[in-house]
């Protein structure tokens, strides 16, 4: 047995050796490659009968008169709501632009693919799409993948503009912007809000560990809360496998006398919150971020519960101004709901888009790497009046400029503050 | 294999052939791959599926060791994959710039190899002794154990070194300019880029040399025969948990190196219940048992047949996850149910009479 595997362990050795030398020749061919093709019988090779997805490369010249714009996200699985929000709000914003005259003068051609919220098929949509011949990718909509995908569309080169991709990393890269707050960022802003407007001196915060969104916030709450005149009592955490009883962690708020209950969370698990504390007749300010936007609609969901929470969301479906009222009705009419911030997002990122292009006078017979230089110094001179803000504009580091909104539940409607 | 063939030296024996049959299958279908790559005639969505490819026939040929070979239903194999893709991560993150990036992946790959095998180790060490249906529970249990101690942890490095936490961020007490590795349930982002396809390949190839070696080899004759008759396998005083822990370690170190490379190919590593869950446990186990219990080629065929389809049934949508769930339904019947094997060897014996019998020895 020790012979055996000591040979087996030398051979390993040496055969990955060569390995290292082999695998930074395959990279170069992979970037020969990476000029378009004809999808030809590749997948025979592959031992399968299945055949290629035809992509025909004459897209090239027959699409002179369209943009190739791509989005990528959940339609199925777990986040299936966040990814079917983005791809019909920004459908919607596809077809209105295409009904006013296009981009310039231009039709946009948009196309969604599934992602099931898993980074690697986030990838595998990616470059589907890329065989597509997308010139601008409107994506992803979940932070995990996005950070994966940014990295593949720095690489080609690909102006990338995710609606809701809200880690840090997710546009770490030059060709990569943002319509959502940061994580930290909202973090922050919440921490300020609530020091500076004197909400509460005690403050509890229930966050989802497993979740990035969450975690993101409650790190750079904590972080702010230290030059903030009021105190974290308590903080403790819920992970996707147990977020249906939240009876220890309200009880443990409680018992550290906390007047204020931080909730960076999603809204699904939020509505869960407020019953079980109204069950244990604990009732603290509950404060949230874009998040808890939607919690009203809940099914089954007692919305007097809600009376009084408080929240930092960049987006109000029931907001009075013309082009949320337009976007609400619109929406509700052709998918049969209401839409929620991703919606909002992805709305916005098509507009940003087509003010970019716009701005940067692009024409469809351009490449994707030069629409990319193009759109990176025309991202930071538009202004765009969107759902999500008025007048946001963008730096070079991608992050949008726009003030956070915060609004109140009052008989069951929003009140700005 | 060396052995075996010396006896008989005019001619390679059924078993050398069969595997040299399974290793050329292998390169024919790289070389092939790295034709079409070449003369451009690839997609991007396959090109980048290739790594992926290679990962998932790592870890169903590796999962077939366990099952197959050893004869135990293990469902905690992405568990494995899991320790092997953060020990290498972690690995790679620390010491990205210290040294040659060739060198830095082979020792995260070494390094994912170990852990994942000390896990199987330790893991195998209390679980083998139970049998059949509670060892699928127990390992079920470990793989989500697992997942779920990697979605708390928290480690940080800075100038006064590493600092560790399973509480959050804060209990790591970092300067300021510390820099967190993993990042609880953010994982590890930032991993370097370096798995190829070449280099998944040539991980396939080790693999299929150590696992086609060892089921040829004493001790793989050993590992069978406990598979076959346990009270007979003891009463000829073969060592039940060495052998047991052979093969249920080596299986899991190999799921290791796929979890390395998988780690290396996306630049986010995060324990989702979709990439390290029981969901990717049965996946894997779904190709061992489509490309047959104990069969290593196809375990190959399957694994590159169920990970292709879904993204090449991305045309018809939504509708996809459906379309898939079907076609296993019916390659499942088609490949194992008595009445179509029956089938297909009357079809054998109608149109290649010759074969038949060779055939049904070789399988």
């Amino acid at each position: 047995m020790k012979r055996f595997m000591s040979i087996a362990m030398a051979s390993a050795m040496a055969m990955t050796l060569f390995a290292g030398c082999g695998s930074t020749a395959s990279e170069g061919t992979d970037a020969a490659a990476g000029t378009d093709t004809t999808a030809t019988a590749d997948t025979a090779a592959e031992g399968t009968d299945a055949t290629a997805e035809g992509t025909a490369a004459a897209g090239e010249s027959a699409a002179g008169g369209v943009f190739k714009i791509g989005g990528i996200g959940p339609t199925t699985g777990g986040a299936a709501v966040y990814g079917m929000a983005v791809q019909n709000a920004a459908q919607l914003a596809v077809d209105e632009i295409n009904a006013a005259g296009g981009i310039g003068g231009y039709q946009i051609e948009f196309k969604f693919e599934d992602d099931e919220n898993d980074p690697e098929k986030s990838v595998n949509a990616y470059n589907t799409l890329k065989d597509w011949d997308m010139q601008i990718l409107m994506g992803t909509v979940t932070s995990g993948c996005c950070v994966a995908v940014v990295e593949k569309t720095s690489a080609d080169n690909m102006f990338q503009l995710t609606p809701s991709g809200s880690s840090i990393e997710a546009i770490k890269y030059d060709n990569a912007f943002r319509v959502c707050f940061s994580d930290p960022n909202q973090g922050m802003a919440s921490a300020k809000y609530i020091g500076d407007n004197a909400v509460a001196t005690k403050v509890a915060v229930i966050y989802d560990s497993s979740d990035i969104y969450s975690s993101g916030i409650y790190q750079k709450f904590v972080t702010e809360s230290a030059s903030q005149p009021f105190e974290i009592v308590s903080a403790e955490a819920f992970t996707a496998d147990s977020k249906t009883d939240f009876s220890v962690q309200l009880q443990k708020a409680k018992d550290s006398g906390a007047d204020l209950v931080f909730l960076p969370i999603y809204y699904t698990e939020a509505s869960l919150i407020l019953s079980q504390a109204a069950t244990m007749n604990y009732s603290p300010i509950f404060f949230g971020c874009d998040g808890l936007d939607g919690i009203l609609d809940v099914e089954n969901f007692d919305t007097s519960l809600a009376e009084g929470v408080m929240l930092l969301t960049p987006f109000a479906a029931d907001a009075q101004d013309e082009l949320t009222q337009n976007f609400v009705t619109t929406f509700k009419e052709k998918f049969g709901d209401t839409p929620n911030q991703f919606a909002a997002d992805a709305y916005d990122a098509i507009y940003a888009i087509k003010a970019a292009a716009e701005k940067a006078g692009l024409t469809p017979d351009m490449d994707a790497s030069a629409i990319c230089d193009a759109m990176k110094t025309a991202m930071t001179q538009i202004t765009l009046d969107g759902l999500t803000g008025v007048g946001m504009t963008w730096d070079a580091s991608g992050e949008p400029n726009k003030a956070p909104k915060a609004v109140k539940i009052e008989n069951g409607v929003y009140v700005a503050m | 294999m060396n052995k075996t063939s010396g006896i008989y030296p005019h001619k390679l024996n059924k078993i050398t052939k069969n595997n040299f049959i399974t290793y050329l299958m292998v390169l024919v279908l790289y070389i092939a791959v790295q034709l079409l790559l070449v003369t451009g005639n690839v997609s991007s969505l396959m090109e980048g599926l290739l790594v992926p490819l290679c990962i998932y026939v790592m870890l169903a040929i590796s999962l077939n060791l366990t099952v197959g070979i050893l004869g135990e239903l293990s469902l905690g194999h992405a568990g494995f994959m899991c320790v092997g893709a953060f020990a290498g991560a972690f690995f790679s993150k620390c010491m990205n710039g210290a040294m040659p990036d060739g060198v830095r992946f082979i020792t995260a790959l070494l390094i994912g190899a170990v852990s994942a095998g000390i896990f199987g180790i330790l893991i195998g060490i209390p679980v083998l002794r139970l049998k059949g249906d509670y060892l699928a529970i127990v390992t079920l249990a470990f793989g989500e154990i697992i997942k779920n101690l990697v979605n708390v942890m928290y480690i940080g490095r800075d100038k006064n070194g590493f600092h560790f936490s399973m509480k959050d961020f804060f209990s790591l007490n970092m300067d300021a300019e510390g820099e967190v590795i993993v990042n609880g349930a953010q994982g590890i982002t930032g991993t370097p880029h370096d798995a190829s396809f070449t280099m998944g390949v040539i991980l396939i190839f080790l693999s299929l040399i150590i696992i086609l070696n060892l089921i040829h080899s004493r001790d793989g004759r050993a590992i069978m025969s406990i598979r076959d008759n346990r009270i007979a396998a003891e009463s000829i005083g073969i060592n039940i948990t060495k052998y047991k822990l052979m093969a249920f370690s080596l299986s899991a170190a190999i799921a290791g190196v796929a979890g390395v490379l998988y780690a290396h190919n996306l630049s986010t590593l995060t324990a989702l219940p979709k990439n390290f869950g029981y969901n990717m446990s049965i996946m894997i186990l779904v190709f061992v048992v489509l490309g047959g219990i104990g069969n290593i080629r196809g375990s190959i065929i399957s694994a590159i047949v169920l990970t292709l389809l879904p993204e090449l049934l991305r045309g018809l949508s939504d509708y996809r996850m459906l379309i898939y769930a079907i076609v296993l339904i019916v390659m499942m019947l088609f490949n194992w149910s008595p009445k179509a094997i029956e089938w297909k060897e009357r079809m054998k014996e109608k149109y290649f009479p010759k074969k038949l019998s060779k055939g049904k020895e070789v399988k």
